[in-house]
């Protein structure tokens, strides 16, 4: 983990207890009683158990889970839509815990931004003013949001839609609205529950491209929900996967994929295209040729899909891997990567 | 025989019990009837003033103000139709002056409704404590007979438009009160639950969400209101109201049976007039609002 001053969120000791004695059932919890028993004893249900969780910023985390897992219910901690039964935040250097409403209201508004599953858009404004709602709201008022949010819709692609109400667009459209909504505010925390999880399959990734190409520019830190586990790969530079309100692994997309944690997880990466989301980082041997120019080369960060590919179609049973200057980092054999992509 | 006569409270204490609300009831009447008439005072004046501008407004300009209205809240021509021939006809039945007045108490108590309902409504809406107490107030509002609360305001405040608006504005309140609730309570919570994530304030929400998201179901209410204050204007010209009531009830006293029918229909026509302008507002109101369900 990161140290805590290069996080955008540090959550410690995290519990989110429904029910009439919440407090109770954390000391229960402590004393290793289950979530079952506790459900049976006190008739509360625990949501969260004990996350701790540190999310450096400006990369995209992604949390992952089924549906019921707490995902949801965790990332509305960070903006405190959910208050804690017990635990610390810090968000962007801020306790979060200490704030008065007006303080909260202030820092939603300027520190943090989100996207919603259903969009949550409003359906008797038009596209603009959807886009600059979040900036209508700030007071002193902004002075630029028109030109703001014009520009933002041209980034998501939908420049001339301005005028339109949110029932004449397709969903796809209508979530870039919300992400163009959850941009203008300029927030350097972006929160993004199931954001994509409502859209078709196409328009899904479409969705997900626009993100990582704006996030390119941007690096602002994002915390992605999601239950589908292609997403979580495609997008986060960090993940973790939440099991009934605990957090079951935090790891990188190979961590995740080459070394699950539990079986759990296991049971999850294994319907995945593996091929797809490895490197040739995880599978290549340091390079051995010393200064001679090798054959057919790839270059750092291709996924082992591409470069099996690569070897099929020029039919040799090896390839070099190229670093950022171009000279020779690794060799990838076919064994290696059909070990690791046939699991 | 067995449970033939209910063991009923004796007659002497029955007496002294209606004696005695009746006496402080009179009495309060006489310590204070004067202090409450001139509370009451800005609603006679509103009262006046309204019939006054709508009695010697010409009638072309009358017709012309109500087309347009009618135009501006539905954009349909049939409706802007509709409303010209009522009026024409109204007029040509010898009915114009007392429609203008009706047409003034009711355009008068609609206003005061939304005035006072909108608030209690949104209230309501806020806290279930003030739904559970409000409820049952509303209930009885609706359902005592309006002869019964015309006697403590004919007492306190005589014969006249001010008590007769105090009377149609109780009986007329209740939808506006319970449907600005229920369009509060039914907007859509993930809206609210953006509207709170990008830290909007309670009365930021209550301006642009709440209220524009219920507002169709606040034009219901509307509607309604209107609806029953019409029904009102024949029990209320009892009470010294004036316009198209006054003549039924001289129909009803007379048995003159046309003269009841005309005035009967020229309400009927106000009140499908009034109720077609309304809900066609309510509807343009509904096209972007009620299509976004569409999407999920």
């Amino acid at each position: 983990m990161a140290p805590d001053n290069l996080c955008s969120i540090a959550v410690t000791s995290l519990y989110k207890i429904y029910g009439p004695d919440p407090d109770k059932s954390i000391d229960l919890l402590r004393d290793g009683v289950t979530k079952e028993e506790i459900l049976k004893r006190t008739n509360n249900v625990v949501a969260l158990n004990d996350v701790n969780i540190r999310i450096p910023s400006g990369s995209i985390q992604v949390i992952m889970g089924l549906s019921g897992s707490g995902k949801s219910t965790l990332v509305r901690h960070f903006n405190r839509l959910i208050d804690p039964t017990e635990g610390s935040l810090i968000v962007n250097g801020v306790d979060v815990m200490s704030l008065s409403p007006a303080e909260l209201q202030r820092f939603r508004s300027y520190q943090t931004a989100m996207v919603f599953q259903r969009f949550a858009l409003l359906p008797h404004r038009t596209v603009l003013d959807n886009v600059i709602y979040g900036l209508s709201l700030r007071r002193p008022h902004v002075r630029d949001a028109v030109d703001r949010g014009m520009t933002w819709l041209k980034r998501v692609g939908l420049e001339g839609y301005e005028k339109r109400y949110p029932s004449q667009l397709s969903g796809g459209m209508q979530q870039r609205v919300g992400l163009a909504r959850a941009l203008a505010m300029d927030a350097p925390l972006l929160l993004m529950d199931e954001a994509f999880s409502a859209l078709d399959p196409i328009i899904r990734v479409d969705m997900q491209n626009i993100l990582l190409k704006l996030q390119k520019d941007l690096r602002k830190t994002i915390v992605f929900i999601t239950h589908d586990l292609d997403e979580a790969l495609r997008l986060g530079d960090q993940i973790a996967i939440v099991k009934s309100g605990e957090i079951v692994q935090q790891g990188t997309a190979e961590q995740i994929l080459t070394k699950p944690a539990t079986d759990y997880v296991k049971s999850f990466v294994g319907e995945v295209n593996r091929g797809r989301y490895l490197r040739v980082e995880a599978g290549m041997v340091p390079w051995v040729g010393g200064t001679t120019r090798p054959g057919l080369t790839v270059p750092l960060g291709t996924t082992l899909e591409a470069a099996l590919k690569t070897m099929a179609e020029h039919e040799t049973a090896s390839v070099c891997v190229l670093d950022e200057r171009e000279s020779p980092a690794g060799t990838l054999h076919l064994k290696a990567a059909i070990a690791l992509t046939v699991r | 025989m067995f449970g033939k006569d209910f063991p009923q409270l004796n007659d002497d204490l029955l007496r002294a019990i209606k004696q005695t609300v009746d006496q402080s009831f009179l009495n309060f009447t006489r310590s204070y009837g004067d202090t409450i008439e001139w509370i009451f005072s800005p609603l006679a004046f509103l009262l006046n003033a309204s019939e006054r501008m709508f009695t010697n407004a010409p009638w072309p300009v009358v017709i012309a103000a109500c087309v347009l209205v009618a135009w501006l809240a539905t954009r349909k021509l049939s409706v802007c139709l509709f409303v010209a021939s009522t009026l024409v006809l109204i007029g040509l039945f010898d009915m114009w002056e007392n429609t203008m007045k009706t047409l003034s108490m009711i355009l008068v108590s609609t206003l005061i409704a939304i005035v006072a309902g909108l608030p209690i409504g949104v209230l309501m809406a806020r806290s279930d404590r003030v739904q559970r107490a409000i409820n049952p107030l509303l209930d009885v509002m609706q359902t005592m007979p309006s002869f019964v609360y015309l006697i403590p305001v004919v007492m306190l405040l005589g014969i006249g438009r001010v008590p007769g608006l105090i009377a149609v504005v109780i009986y007329a309140v209740p939808p506006m009160i319970r449907l600005t609730n229920l369009g509060i309570r039914t907007v859509d919570a993930d809206i609210l639950e953006a509207s709170d994530a990008f830290g909007a304030s309670h009365s930021q929400k209550l301006w642009t969400v709440q209220l524009p998201l219920a507002m169709p179901s606040i034009m219901a209410g509307v509607n309604q209101t209107v609806m029953m204050a019409l029904a009102m204007v024949v029990i209320a010209s009892m009470i010294g109201v004036q316009g198209l009531g006054q003549p039924v009830l001289r129909a009803i006293n007379s048995q003159y049976f046309t003269l009841g029918i005309f005035n009967g229909l020229a309400i009927v026509g106000i009140a499908m007039a009034i109720d077609r302008i309304t809900q066609g507002y309510g509807a343009r109101l509904q096209k972007h609002i009620g299509a976004q369900n569409g999407s999920r």
